[in-house]
């Protein structure tokens, strides 16, 4: 089935937040953010700017009626800062004016007196000084302590992570409008709707029961717009409370790159222990994470980090430690994967290192050591492993002694040009890392004309969940796909709903959907004059069957029957993940409903005269479950591995040590073009028939894909080093064009890694 | 009145000829398809088609809307996805590109929807390759392309039939564009737009707005323009002896189809691919990208190393003047306020010279350079009997490697001389750190790019001693 979107989508006619018809008297907002990174404000002059035409009122902290706050899970932010700047962008004030030209001059007139003070953008600095957003966190399995003097092999390194900029072509923005009885509505595009509602509430002071978010769609979101659309719909809440007028605000790309948060870049120190046989014994590995000015969702983005810290892989003997760090940066956010790929992309490295002082093939170390059914993640979840499954699988259908055969024969043939391969493996938990956050609902209306509208928490930004959940009802129902609506989101439908994220939309709320139609479906069903038991009947084509053949009730006649029988034709499903728990004292638990496994083959061709490169192929097995839409979840797929490649590869996000921000235009931050991805990308299905928690056991595919891209990094490598073996190739992503050609000719050529203990087990 | 025809209906407007095509197809007209992405062409979210009337045919381009000026469509026809909706079915474009699956989040997909149209109403070959180009200017976060890629081969395969018939015809025939198209010619005609300002010389020129949207967005839309970019006086390819002569307003686009450039630079079109997009080619002129004065214009690298001359004139008299001195510091022209590039014209190369033309940017398409060069070498048998080598981002300007160039003249070309005049090369440059890279990459890509030249120029040249 395809996306139920994309007939208005390849018209032109849906619907984004920046096309809502405008209401009469609607007033336009710009923010004014912060020149510099960090310092005390002391003065603002607005006097210049009140005197551009069409300027209406300038708001800045003192006009909040409420709590100058937005923090979500600390309360540490503040929407405008009034005395105590912390990163260049955060938000002094707000201009609203008669049209958008007059907000956007004006803001232009403002000037901010700031004492400065000291920048850190460095997260390590940041830890060094105390400066943590919250105190450290660990996950800790076994006892490396213990394990060290087993190993024969110890390999130490460092990392450093750039962090990666959303770039949903739909930037940030919101439209605020006064209802009567002191209510607004306001349009945001938002992950999380409920989120923008606490928000408002808690800056204006306002009964949420009076704030009704409304959420169409998102030109794209991949955890941008999860926490960070709060800001711009509480700006414009704000304005309209006390304007009483409508208050509209679509950021301009440079205004939304420069004041909202990114992908945490992280930097690490590892420290990884194998055995003769390759086996790791022993990881011990410090993040530090770079948060930004503010918390936002930084304490549960590092607690994926610590989760995954172990990517596919068994190891005995784990201690993981992460700080996140308080930086003047913005505050920094989720972006699909959520931490994960950043504790992936150490290990991956950790194994590198090893596999280079081995002179091993990385591949030897990955699959030796991937996790089994039964053994234990550092957190105490066991696994239900298809980490081999995949692995094997990859090896044998794309045939990887061939592709290794060829490899070595086109270096061998070519001196500029040389290919390199990675094998890279990917397992990822599925569920809010925070348990609570782990339900939904759906309301499910049948209308007496059988048509069927269906609301539920979940906001569709390209992923096609809505597909997925219409699916949900129509099959589940027994009818056809036309009869089924989904509305847009909105928080006077559906309350207290969890954003869309962490991969798990489809499954909590196509479950809630389930469970609702489930319910309505039992309900109809006993309408009947059939008189006979339950077990009996189904329905399918909008027939209802008596042991599978056709009776002369169908759904209009259910239906109809209901609504005159005065039998409820509405129903609200609410799901809660099962069997999920965690304890973050003891950092032991099962937090994850299920895990996402797949092995990704990837290779590519380095220019090596110019230090650019191609994609030549990404080759995968992936643990689909059963997919419920193969359209969809190869898109989700290739997307996610097109976004991994450019954030390893490509995508670099600039701040000079001022903290401000030199990629701040589409110009300067460049992510993937037509040109730049995989000439070729092969998806093949891992079926699985086993039992797992998925919405009809189609396991979730948002982020997982994205950590095959962490592959192309390796690739590079492996590309480079067959050019120049004794090559210095730090662990330091993205691998640039930049960074690939001082690797390949840089003067400096002492070895990488040095092994720290020399060979104990074989010497004694 | 400034007026043209915006999908099926003829407008007329007293705004402001400076006002962007974007903000008044979507904040005037209420046609809200088209999607405002970034505002400096380099997402294709904005996508439009501009159609004109040459010699009684249409020839329709893809344009960013988000810096085209109302001024540079006057008297021309502006179609955005609103103007190719069918009333009752979708088109073969926008077919392909559902049944492919190739539209996510949908922000992006309309862009891509008028690219694609764009290439069916285009005169080149319908191949997957030709296809894809057409969407180099269009950037998606979330498909990966590989959806847009299948609908684009689906979309080439659909013109297969085309043959003799001009694109126009065939889309009108194919269910790519609806009916109101065929009338579009004969109305234009009879639409007679005015613009002032189009002659006032106090107003400040401009050519197809790639770069001075960018820079000054918001202060361009209440200036006095002068729009360039449609003065037939300013167009037009042309050889006359062995001089090869441009107008000022030839855009990137009419250099790749010009079949004078493609015999004397056969390699033209490859060059020319990673010059920014099909859409700002399209709309950039040369001597904006010369006036622009970016140490990095590729075309001021690129005529550069052919020692072209300007033509400037001030609306009363022309004078010459050599590219290589029209450059006088950072962002600093050989040029009075009043004075504008009409044409410029080069010697057309001997069959002794070659001509290479290198460019390494952090995304190899649709970027800025971190370096450019290009080099054309003049050989008398094994001898250097004339080089111009040209570089840009490792200086204030653009550069003209004079003593490198002097140092290689004359001696005979080996391994053991590129490797000298790499190292007297470096003495040339003073590249900065900034974010298309460190000094120290720059430099290392400069002496890289040198060595690429006479790579590809001299196959004979042993590439093993060169790179090591």
């Amino acid at each position: 089935m395809k996306n139920i979107d994309s007939h208005t989508h390849v018209t032109g006619t849906s619907v984004y937040l920046d096309d809502l018809p405008i209401l009469q008297g609607t007033l336009f907002a710009a923010a004014y953010g912060s020149p510099v990174a960090h310092g005390i404000l002391r003065r603002l002059e607005i006097t210049e700017a009140l005197q551009i035409p069409g300027v209406v009122r300038i708001l800045t902290a003192k006009d909040i009626p409420g709590e100058n706050q937005i923090g979500g899970i600390i309360p540490d932010e503040p929407l405008f800062a009034d005395h105590h700047i912390h990163f260049a962008g955060m938000p002094l004030a707000l201009v609203v004016a008669q049209n958008r030209d007059a907000a956007r001059t004006a803001v232009k007139k403002i000037q901010a007196i700031i004492d400065p003070l000291e920048v850190i953008t460095n997260p390590r600095i940041a830890q060094a000084k105390g400066e943590l957003i919250m105190p450290a966190k660990s996950v800790i399995q076994g006892d490396t302590n213990a394990a060290w003097p087993q190993c024969t092999h110890i390999f130490e390194g460092a990392i450093d992570i750039n962090g990666q900029e959303h770039l949903y072509i739909e930037t940030q923005g919101a439209y605020a409008i006064p209802q009567e009885h002191g209510s607004l509505k306001v349009y945001s595009s938002t992950q999380g709707p409920t989120a923008v509602q606490r928000t408002i509430m808690r800056v204006l002071g306002i009964p949420m029961h009076r704030l009704e978010v409304v959420v169409t769609r998102l030109g794209g979101g991949f955890g941008g717009k999860e926490d960070q659309a709060n800001t711009w719909a509480a700006l414009c809440a704000l304005a309209a409370h006390l304007l009483k007028k409508p208050v509209k605000y679509a950021l301009h790309r440079m205004e939304d790159m420069a004041m909202t948060g990114k992908r945490h870049p992280y930097m690490a120190d590892f420290k990884i222990g194998l055995d003769a046989a390759l086996k790791i014994l022993a990881y011990e590995v410090t993040f530090f994470q770079n948060a930004g000015a503010s918390a936002d969702l930084s304490p549960a983005v590092l607690q994926r980090t610590l989760f995954h810290c172990t990517n596919a892989y068994f190891i005995p003997n784990v201690s993981a430690t992460a700080y996140s760090c308080r930086t003047n940066l913005p505050p920094n956010t989720a972006f699909r994967g959520f931490g994960g790929p950043q504790g992936m992309y150490v290990i991956e490295a950790a194994i590198a290192a090893a596999a280079a002082g081995l002179q091993v093939d990385k591949s030897l170390i990955q699959s030796a050591n991937l996790i089994r059914t039964g053994e234990a993640f550092p957190y105490g979840q066991i696994a239900e492993s298809e980490a081999s499954a995949c692995w094997d699988k990859a090896v044998a259908l794309y045939d990887l002694e061939n592709i290794r055969a060829a490899i070595n024969a086109f270096n061998a043939e070519h001196l500029l040009l040389k290919k390199g391969l990675a094998l890279m493996p990917i397992c990822f938990g599925i569920s809010f890392t925070n348990t609570l956050m782990n339900n939904a609902r759906s309301l499910v209306h049948i209308y007496s004309d059988g048509s069927v509208g269906i609301s539920t928490g979940a906001v569709e930004m390209g992923q096609g969940v809505n597909t997925k959940i219409l699916q949900v009802a129509a099959q589940t129902l027994g009818i056809s796909y036309d009869r089924v609506k989904i509305n847009a989101t909105s928080t006077y439908t559906v309350a207290n709903t969890s954003p869309s994220a962490a991969s798990a939309t489809a499954d909590l709320n196509g479950k809630a959907t389930w469970i609702a139609c489930n319910a309505l479906l039992e309900r109809l069903l006993a309408v009947t004059d059939l008189n006979v038991s339950r077990e009996r009947l189904s329905i399918q084509n909008e027939i209802v069957l008596l042991d599978g053949v056709a009776t002369d009730w169908n759904w209009l006649r259910l239906v109809n029957t209901a609504f005159v029988q005065r039998v409820s034709l509405s129903e609200n499903g609410h799901y809660a993940t099962p069997t999920i728990h965690y304890d973050s004292e003891t950092g032991k638990g099962h937090p994850f409903a299920y895990h996402v496994y797949g092995t990704a083959i990837i290779e590519v061709t380095v220019d090596c005269l110019r230090g650019t490169y191609e994609t030549d192929s990404v080759k995968v097995v992936h643990d689909f479950g059963v997919s419920m839409n193969p359209d969809i979840d190869r898109g989700q797929i290739e997307g996610g591995i097109v976004q991994g490649i450019g954030w390893m590869t490509l995508e670099e996000v600039i701040y000079n040590e001022q903290g401000k921000l030199l990629s701040n235009a589409l110009s300067t931050y460049k992510v993937p073009d037509i040109y730049a991805v995989p000439k070729e990308i092969l998806i093949d299905h891992l079926h699985t028939d086993n039992d797992n928690l998925a919405i009809f056991r189609s396991k979730a595919v948002g982020e997982p894909p994205l950590m095959y891209g962490i592959g192309a990094w390796f690739a590079l490598r492996d590309a480079i080093l067959a050019f120049r073996p004794d090559a210095v190739i730090p662990f330091v992503a993205p691998m640039t064009p930049e960074k690939v050609l001082m690797a390949l000719y840089s003067k400096q050529s002492v070895p990488a890694y040095e092994e720290k203990v020399s060979h104990l087990g074989i010497d004694s | 009145m400034l007026r043209f025809i915006l999908n099926n209906d003829d407008i007329g407007t007293a705004l402001p000829p400076g006002m962007l095509l974007l903000d008044f197809i979507r904040y005037h007209q209420h046609l809200p398809g088209t999607k405002t992405g970034c505002n400096e062409g380099d997402c294709g979210a904005c996508t439009v088609l501009i159609g004109e009337l040459q010699n009684g045919t249409m020839h329709y381009q893809s344009f960013t809307s988000c810096l085209t000026p109302l001024g540079n469509v006057r008297g021309k026809h502006v179609v955005t996805i609103e103007g190719i909706n069918l009333p009752n079915s979708l088109t073969a474009v926008q077919h392909a590109m559902q049944d492919c699956a190739a539209t996510q989040c949908g922000f992006c997909t309309p862009g891509f929807v008028m690219s694609l149209t764009g290439f069916c109403l285009s005169h080149k070959a319908p191949t997957l390759t030709n296809a894809i180009a057409a969407i180099d200017g269009n950037i998606c976060r979330c498909t990966g392309y590989k959806s847009i890629e299948r609908a684009a081969a689906r979309v080439a395969q659909l013109l297969e039939p085309r043959n003799g018939s001009t694109p126009a015809q065939y889309a009108a025939g194919a269910h790519i564009l609806p009916a109101y198209f065929v009338h579009i010619p004969g109305r234009l005609e009879a639409l007679h737009s005015t613009l002032e300002s189009a002659n006032d010389v106090a107003a400040k020129p401009i050519g197809g707005g790639t770069d001075l949207y960018v820079q000054q967005h918001d202060a361009l839309r209440q200036k006095a323009l002068r729009f360039l970019y449609d003065q037939p006086a300013l167009k037009g390819i042309r050889q006359e002896g062995d001089k090869c002569i441009l107008g000022a307003a030839t855009t990137v686009a009419d250099l790749v189809a010009s079949p004078l450039l493609q015999a004397y630079f056969p390699y033209l079109s490859r060059y020319l691919k990673k010059v920014s997009s099909t859409q700002i080619r399209n709309m950039a002129t040369i001597a904006g990208n010369f006036v622009n004065a970016s140490p990095i214009g590729d075309l001021s690298i690129f005529f550069l190393a052919l020692d072209a001359t300007l033509v400037l004139s001030d609306g009363q008299k022309e004078r010459e003047l050599p590219l290589r001195h029209f450059f006088k510091g950072y962002k600093l022209l050989n040029k009075s306020a009043d004075e504008y590039i009409v044409r410029l014209w080069f010697y057309l190369p001997s069959q002794h010279t070659l001509f290479n033309f290198e460019k390494v940017s952090k995304r190899t398409h649709l970027d800025i350079a971190s370096v450019n060069t290009a080099i054309s070498i003049t050989m008398q048998y094994d001898l250097i009997d004339d080089i111009r080598i040209a570089a840009g981002g490792v200086g204030p300007v653009p550069l003209l490697l004079k003593e490198t160039a002097a140092f290689m003249t004359g001696k005979l070309l080996t391994e053991s001389l590129i490797r000298e005049a790499g190292f007297l090369l470096q003495t040339e440059v003073s590249p900065i750190s900034d974010a298309r890279g460190t000094a120290d990459y720059k430099r290392l890509l400069l002496a890289q790019l040198f060595k690429a030249h006479f790579i590809t120029l001299f196959p004979q040249l042993e590439t093993a001693i060169l790179i090591r």
